[in-house]
């Protein structure tokens, strides 16, 4: 049980956006930008010029079903969109169509693993709004003169997952927003790997203060850096008698701190009214249809792995926490064996893809299933398997090529016996620890046949072989 | 009951500059919108359906069908100030 000594309860305002789909949210605009100059995906409607008019998306609204239930939450009988008023240069109309008290969906909630288990994060809502444009400041913030805006940003569709404040330290946000981003590729709505695809802003509060909103955090990591920041923030202000108020702070990702925004705007200035041209949604009666063709979301996943291939739950939930490495190792486990795969995938191929930051894509699955092979047909040690991995995501090649090259073939039992005979003979002290009962002796003679075979022979046999002569 | 303080923060929301004259003018006038509003409070809506949208009408879509948008040169037409294909604005902080 999770004692959380400093009360800290975080929620979090989660903005993802509906890159995927071929058109803005109101207009015909394509969401095609990325590689294009500024202001070249505009119309009079993301741009707001007066007497355009918004039309809905229709498949904006179907993502924003899907969202919902894979969120676990209601669709809603009733949903429309309001204004939120407010002059900044990202919005061309003076203005931000959003949703308020009418939401697509609300009331549900996802699984995480929390600092004691299996940890219930409630979403209160998750709801529809518009994207502002981009803004860019020549130099630094503070000191640029002006403000340079491209709006083909400007109109992309936008869901706000608001969660409840039940997460209760920033490893939990992470792990959060981990899950969250996990379960919207699964939906296939987004691709997380576009620019400002996935934005969020925290709520913390810690016992006897109020919460701070941070903004401008754009990354898992810069998250749990800011909460981090934050609680060292308002635990000082409380320790030395101070008073933690409600405030909005910017979050500086260099320098890794909050800054309080100074801002006269409050929450009931944004004087929301219901947007006069777009009408009603009564679209509750989709969510059956929609339910049906949701695809497998990654707890169901992990649970059919376990049965399905008999591997553990901890390989199961490694290889389902991101979309395109449970397709990697299903596509293996067709053909090898699905518990080797499983290992090999979640123990060795994830740890070298992280420490050199890449993803799956940056590793072929024949690769995979070469070495597998090569390792079940004993022609080439662990080590040496993890040699190839490593070669392959340096240098490239193929496993047969780097086999070759680096003489990793397995070497014969006579020359692992001839090693060991010699290591026995060199290393009186560790044969004679070794008899007296130090186990550990062992590994200083494995060593040594290790190195008489340049570590081609397979370090379990070489164990073994010891052990047989030693006995 | 609105203040000349509430017009001044009003006219400031929405970026609007009010002189003294403009104040002494305006507040009695917004108050006497809301007191009408005071009056349509007044009555009895017991039994009826509250409305949400001015529009009686629901779900009207447009499908996921991309139509060209503006050319950068007639996006960038509007605007005071452009460098580099963006439009300039003054710095807002
Ligand atoms: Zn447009």
């Amino acid at each position: 049980m999770y004692e959380n000594p400093d009360g800290v309860m975080i929620g979090l305002e989660v903005h993802v956006q509906l890159n995927k789909l071929k058109t803005k949210v109101f207009c015909g605009c394509s969401t095609d930008y990325h590689n294009d100059p500024p202001n070249s995906h505009v119309c009079p409607v993301c741009l707001g010029l007066p007497g355009s008019l918004p039309v809905i998306n229709r498949k904006a609204v179907e993502a924003a079903i899907k969202i919902g239930l894979a969120l676990n939450c209601k669709v809603e009988e009733h949903t429309q969109f309001y204004r939120k008023n407010y002059y900044y240069p990202d919005l061309p109309k003076g203005f931000q169509i959003t949703q308020y008290d009418f939401p697509i969906s609300s009331g549900g909630y996802i699984m995480i693993e929390g600092e004691d288990g299996e940890h219930r994060v409630g979403i209160t809502r998750a709801h529809m709004e518009e994207d502002p444009g981009r803004l860019v400041h020549e130099g630094t913030i503070d000191k640029s003169k002006y403000t340079l805006i491209d709006y083909n940003r400007s109109g992309m569709a936008l869901i706000e997952i608001v969660s409840d404040p039940d997460m209760r330290s920033p490893k939990e946000a992470r792990r959060y927003l981990d899950k969250l981003r996990n379960i919207l590729e699964y939906l296939d709505i987004f691709d997380g790997d576009l620019e400002g695809a996935l934005r969020v802003d925290a709520n913390i509060s810690i016992m006897g203060g109020q919460r701070a909103e941070i903004k401008n955090i754009s990354s898992h990591k810069g998250a749990e850096r800011a909460l981090l920041f934050e609680i060292v923030r308002q635990k000082n202000v409380l320790r030395r008698g101070g008073v933690v108020v409600q405030e909005t702070r910017h979050f500086d990702e260099a320098r890794e701190i909050t800054l309080s925004m100074r801002s006269k705007e409050e929450a009931h200035d944004y004087r929301y009214f219901p947007e006069p041209d777009l009408v009603p949604l009564k679209i509750s009666g989709w969510a059956p249809a929609i339910k049906e063709m949701l695809p497998e979301l990654p707890d169901a996943r992990r649970m059919r792995f376990v049965e399905q291939y008999g591997i553990m739950d901890d390989h199961a939930k490694a290889l389902t926490s991101e979309r395109k490495v449970a397709i990697f190792y299903e596509e293996v486990a067709k053909i090898a064996d699905p518990k080797i795969s499983a290992v090999w995938i979640c123990d060795v191929l994830k740890g070298e893809l992280n420490y050199r930051d890449l993803t799956i894509e940056a590793f072929r699955k024949e690769d995979m299933l070469s070495v597998i092979e090569l390792l079940m047909s004993k022609k080439i040690t662990e080590d040496g398997a993890v040699d190839i991995i490593r070669t392959l995501l340096d240098k490239g090649g193929s496993p047969e090529e780097i086999v070759k090259e680096k003489g990793l073939l397995k070497v014969e039992g006579d020359i692992v016996s001839t090693a060991a005979e010699e290591a026995i003979k060199e290393n009186p002290v560790a044969v004679s620890d070794f008899k007296a009962g130090k186990e550990k002796a062992l590994n200083s003679l494995v060593g040594s046949v290790m190195k008489k075979t340049k570590g081609r022979a397979d370090a379990r046999a070489a164990r073994e072989i010891l052990l047989g002569k030693l006995g | 009951m609105i203040t000349k303080k509430d017009l001044e923060h009003i006219g400031w929301l929405s970026r609007l500059e009010l002189s003294e004259e403009d104040r002494e003018k305006y507040t009695p006038k917004l108050n006497s919108v809301l007191d009408y509003f005071g009056e349509l409070d007044k009555a009895d809506t017991g039994g009826v359906e509250p409305s949400y949208h001015v529009m009686p009408m629901s779900n009207v879509f447009r499908e996921d069908v991309p139509i060209a948008s503006l050319s950068q040169e007639e996006a960038l037409s509007n605007a005071p100030k452009n460098q580099d294909g963006f439009i300039k604005a003054p710095r807002m902080m």
